[in-house]
């Protein structure tokens, strides 16, 4: 490579970052400016804004409810999706794809699509079961599949998982032995970063809670944002920088030292995860 | 570790052991016994069915029935009605306006990513921080623009302040262009994601093989690089197009009157007394989004797929 080359290509990288890194920092600088204002023009910074969060009894309760309906979310997820998981890499191998199939369908299906056919389901659940926000975690588990799935594949791609079933199951235990105590520590970062993810995009959540009329976190937002512009962006910085810390932490986390299975490929690539308005598969495999 | 086991069948293992295994869920050969296997699945099914066949399968056919439940195609003509084939047009035209931007964007930062350090700081930096920003949208990314460029943001009375009005006919920060100016903030890393694979797959050699073959950069681009990449650029532009396509809350959050946008009219469809007096029409909308998105990603697939004939 020659030097003129070189040192062509060396601006072109340093521009790139220094344009692109503030178009998506300076929006989220603006955010926190914004959210410090006073109320008058010439009024001194000050940080009522964010003390507002704690007196706006909407906002605490949308918060309640959003962090509520994340644990129920994640439990459920595990619960449901890791067993069927791995019943079907043990006994029906056959089924792997189509399970994957099942569990990517809501990366090509909209969201604002597919709520129009949750609004009839939410009529009868709202007579028939329960009006309380919570149930939207049955919506949520759905949004949140294709993304743990892919996480918890990952991990169990890893973990030599046959041999570990059936030692264990030759050794007297029993299936919820297994799962508790021989599936689960062996594909704990996988299960962490499924978790994350799913807590993340919940919190995130909009498109659902709105048109089925609950109020999350982000339906509050939107409302208090109506009357009083400083809080609500306080808020939506906080829960930004809370979802942000949470993919971070999963971008970056260790891989930990699993010793009875190799466990090298069981962290989750953000990269394979795609937007949370509606995203689509992420690479090709 | 304990010492090895003794050799017995329970180590001996992997045969024995998943024989004994399978034998005991599966039906032995002349036995009448009935596999119950298939009972760990149910849940996964019954819960998919519930919550994804059956609100498709509720959309599919409330698209084709009146409100009686009679076939009818009265839904997709309703399309027909000019303020949604409007909403369709101003949706395919800010999607593939930031798809446009967000594939240049996203490729050009790939490019720089891509000639640096492959182990670097920078590197991890820039990949992690797309994986975040390529999941941020909805009512905060409006918000972070309001505050930025909207009519008391900082960068906008900064700039006045300075002499540079960008609103000089009105905020269009509301409209069509800023929402494809918001749209562009996850589209750019989402680009960077699918497609830095694709462009770590070129390899230094080959460029080294145009120059002694006596090409120019020029050469090595219009021949060589450019063919390669441009399968993997569009399938990755067709996956921005319908990224953006289907997003609803950055707009409903930015847009709090009217239908610019065809998520906005479902949205609009589906809450307000019209729409309750129509409900097939909110139906085949959606469902006419769903086919434009399974068309989309379906090119997205299988041009990805000539892309990973050579990549690795």
């Amino acid at each position: 490579m020659t030097r003129s080359r070189r040192f062509k290509l060396q601006l072109f990288r340093i521009t790139i970052f220094i344009v692109l890194g503030a178009f998506f920092l300076v929006p989220i600088g603006a955010m926190l400016e914004f959210s410090t204002r006073g109320n008058a023009i010439n009024a001194p910074r000050n940080l009522d804004a964010w003390k507002n969060i704690v007196q706006t009894p909407d906002l605490v309760s949308a918060i309640t409810a959003s962090l509520e309906l994340a644990v129920i979310t994640c439990l459920a997820m595990l619960v449901l999706l890791l067993p069927t998981m791995v019943w079907v890499r043990l006994r029906f191998p056959q089924l792997n794809r189509a399970i994957e199939f099942i569990c990517l369908i809501p990366l090509t299906v909209p969201a604002i699509a597919l709520v129009v056919g949750m609004v009839p389901i939410y009529r009868w659940i709202n007579i028939n079961l329960s009006d309380s926000i919570l149930t939207l975690a049955f919506a949520y588990l759905i949004l949140v599949l294709p993304y743990s799935y892919r996480a918890l594949d990952a991990g169990l791609s890893a973990i030599d998982l046959k041999t570990l079933s059936e030692a264990a199951r030759s050794l007297g235990a029993r299936w919820g032995t297994v799962m508790l105590r021989v599936v689960v520590p062996n594909m704990s970062s996988a299960i962490l970063n499924a978790s994350l993810i799913s807590v993340a995009l919940v919190l995130g959540e909009f498109t659902f809670a709105n048109l089925l009329a609950y109020e999350n976190l982000q339906v509050a937002i939107n409302y208090v944002s109506l009357v009083d512009a400083g809080t609500s962006i306080a808020v939506a910085v906080a829960a930004l920088l809370f979802a942000f810390a949470l993919l971070m932490i999963l971008s970056f986390v260790g891989r930990p030292p699993v010793p009875v299975a190799k466990a090298e490929d069981a962290d989750f690539e953000l990269g394979k995860t795609v937007s949370l308005s509606g995203g689509l598969v992420g690479r090709a495999r | 570790m304990t010492a090895p086991l003794p050799d017995t069948t329970y180590v001996s293992g992997r045969g024995s052991g998943s024989t004994a295994i399978a034998a005991a869920g599966r039906p032995i050969a002349g036995s009448r016994r009935l596999s119950l296997t298939w009972v760990g699945l149910v849940p996964f099914f019954i819960y998919t069915g519930l919550f994804l066949f059956l609100p498709t399968l509720i959309i599919v056919v409330g698209s084709l029935t009146t409100k009686d439940g009679a076939f009818t195609t009265a839904n997709f003509s309703g399309i027909a009605q000019s303020y949604l084939v409007k909403a369709f047009g101003a949706s395919i035209t800010i999607s593939a306006a930031s798809a446009a931007i967000g594939a240049i964007g996203g490729a050009l930062l790939a490019y720089a990513v891509a000639t640096g350090n492959p182990r670097g700081i920078l590197r991890r930096t820039v990949t992690s921080a797309s994986g975040v920003f390529a999941q941020f949208g909805g009512v905060t990314l409006a918000f972070a623009f309001i505050a930025t460029v909207g009519y008391t943001g900082v960068v906008y009375l900064f700039l006045k302040d300075h002499g540079l009005d960008f609103y000089p006919k009105g905020v269009w920060l509301y409209d069509l262009p800023g929402l494809i100016l918001i749209y562009t903030y996850f589209q750019i890393p989402l680009m960077l994601i699918v497609f830095l694979p694709a462009l770590d797959g070129i390899r230094p050699q080959w460029r080294e093989a145009t120059e002694s073959l006596g090409g120019g950069t020029w050469h090595y681009w219009r021949y060589v690089a450019g063919p390669l990449l441009a399968p993997s650029f569009l399938g990755c532009t067709l996956l921005l197009f319908a990224n953006s396509f289907s997003a609803y809350a950055t707009a409903a959050a930015l847009i709090t009157q009217g239908g610019v946008i065809v998520p906005l009219q479902i949205a609009n469809l589906l809450t307000s007394e019209t729409g309750r007096a129509a409900p097939g029409l909110a139906k085949s909308l959606a469902l006419a989004m769903i086919v434009v998105v399974l068309v989309v990603t379906t090119l997205y697939t299988l041009l990805q797929r000539r892309t990973s004939q050579w990549v690795r």
